[in-house]
């Protein structure tokens, strides 16, 4: 079992249904977001491309994050899944510095918050608030060890990219490109 | 040409527009860790090489003030934590991964050898029981009793743990000579071991900040010492360690140059870019090049009081940890 996303920036228009539907499901407090929309412009005028895409935390499988935690409060769960236990958090920031996607935030009640992946949403068999929302159904959520999920059959037919490969940390939301 | 936005609004506090988790407290915990390493280290060295004579206020002050720096060095680290009730959580598990979790647990055990270090010394340290600031005299009343024109321990148990640890002086200064070079390199690696940011993401921030960290050592025992000859070996010996930082200096960019775009990157800040002028002004001429000219002077014989080198040196230090913790958290991927 290993979860993972798709997502294709040839679909997404950056609406940002993904970041409210996130804030609301996760009680995500003012003024904060665990998922946003960024956009890259790239080449020389007029020669210009321009890519859209919905970022949050990579669930990476080489998690720099949990490593420096110096109290054990960021953790992986079953699937591959990176979370951070509030209790055990003193918010050194370590796990901040360590993100190369500034994928983690405080929270203003001292905690280090981050994307789940809505694990409590997962467990009963749902996508992702941030998935099912999407109105142009840009995104793929599911099982990467399945070779016959949805989200791995699109990887597998469709040009891939990850952010910032060069970082190492192996990320496991694959963009369509 | 690459061009990043993000278009969501979105503005987490510390992480918007760029990285800023870490403010004042952690360079200023990095320079005093560094600075303690130092007086620690040259406390240690000079009584395993059987010199303490001829090194007084290295072995005697030298520890007190570095605990002193330590005190001040954690109150700053718990300062920087958001969850600052929770601190205690970073002394229930040790994790080897996590520079900032063995870092803690070698700052605290370094606290103790250091206590019991100047506990040793206390009486050489402070021959006369003349303490002027009242509440230190009243808590050291409770453990002393002036004897004439000297004092001695109330109880027993003091008096035995105190020739414990005069007799075993040279076994402790090797445990704090270890303890304290990993002190000095820790400053570094908790930096270096931050794979996502280029700046920092480079094996030599530990021997530099070690480096450093001595120099600024150095520096504060050679405005600390009364005795010609210890402030002159310290000059000695602050020039050959700004050497060795200039040294490590350019090899760190060097590096950057020879790496990955993002890494030239980095170094570009530093080479025409936004920090330019702070690092080459405060860093590089204010506190290496110009103390290590005064101080070949001073070993040339011309008079130069010590206070001027050794001010410009500390100043480089506290400079050089807040512009790289500054830079490093504003260099990022862009992908
Ligand atoms: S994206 Fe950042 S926070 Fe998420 S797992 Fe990777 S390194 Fe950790
Ligand atoms: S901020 Fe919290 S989760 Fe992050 S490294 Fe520190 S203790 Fe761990």
């Amino acid at each position: 079992m290993r979860y993972g996303m798709a997502i294709d920036t040839k679909k997404c228009v950056g609406c940002s249904d993904c970041v409210v539907a996130c804030q609301t499901e996760n009680n995500i407090p003012h003024g904060y977001a665990r998922d946003w929309i960024s956009e890259t412009v790239s080449g020389t005028y007029p020669e210009l491309t321009l890519e859209i895409r919905s970022e949050r935390c990579n669930h990476c499988d080489n998690t720099p994050c949990v490593r420096t935690c110096p109290t054990g409060a960021s953790h992986v769960i079953e699937g591959g899944i990176v979370k951070v236990t509030h209790e055990e958090c003193i918010g050194c920031g370590a796990c901040v510095e360590s993100c190369p996607y500034d994928a983690r935030y405080f929270h203003p009640d001292g905690y280090v918050d981050k994307c789940t992946f809505c694990d409590h949403r997962v467990k009963n068999g749902q996508d992702p608030a941030c998935v099912s929302v999407c109105p142009t159904y840009c995104m793929y959520f599911g099982d990467l060890d399945d070779p016959n999920s949805e989200v791995s059959k699109k990887i597998a037919t469709r040009k891939t990219k990850v952010l910032a490969p060069e970082a190492g940390t192996k990320p496991q939301i694959f963009y369509l490109i | 040409m690459n061009e990043e936005l993000i278009i969501s609004g979105r503005m987490n506090p510390y992480i918007d527009p760029h990285l800023e988790v870490w403010e004042w407290q952690i360079p200023l915990y990095l320079f005093l860790g560094g600075l303690a390493a130092g007086l620690l280290f040259f406390a240690a060295y000079f009584v395993m090489t059987g010199k303490e004579k001829k090194y007084p206020t290295t072995v005697k002050y030298g520890p007190i003030v570095a605990f002193i720096a330590i005190s001040v060095g954690l109150i700053a680290l718990l300062l920087d934590l958001k969850h600052p009730l929770y601190f205690w959580q970073l002394y229930t598990t040790i994790r080897i991964d996590s520079p900032m979790s063995w870092g803690a647990w070698v700052l605290l055990i370094i606290t103790f050898v250091a206590l019991i270090w100047i506990f040793s010394y206390l009486k050489e340290a402070f021959p006369k029981y003349n303490c002027k600031i009242g509440f230190i005299s009243k808590l050291m009343g409770i453990f002393i009793e002036e004897t004439g024109d000297s004092w001695e321990w109330k109880y027993p148990w003091l008096k035995t743990f105190e020739k414990y640890a005069q007799n075993n002086r040279y076994a402790w200064a090797w445990v704090m000579a270890v303890l304290s070079v990993i002190l000095g390199v820790y400053t570094g690696i908790l930096l270096s071991a931050f794979n996502a940011r280029p700046l920092w993401n480079t094996a030599i921030l530990g021997p530099l900040f070690l480096t450093s960290g001595f120099s600024t050592g150095a520096a504060m025992l050679m405005i600390m010492s009364k005795s010609h000859e210890e402030r002159l070996s310290y000059s000695r010996i602050d020039l050959f360690l700004i050497v060795i930082e200039l040294f490590f200096i350019t090899h760190l960019f060097m590096g950057f140059l020879a790496s990955s775009q993002v890494k030239v990157e980095a170094a570009h800040y530093f080479m025409g870019g936004e920090f330019t002028v702070t690092f080459w002004v405060n860093v590089i001429i204010l506190g290496l090049v110009l103390p290590a000219i005064l101080e070949a002077m001073e070993l040339l014989k011309y008079k130069i009081p010590v206070i001027i080198p050794g001010l410009l040196i500390l100043w480089g230090g506290v400079m050089f940890r807040f512009i790289m913790v500054e830079a490093g958290q504003i260099i990022r991927y862009l992908y």
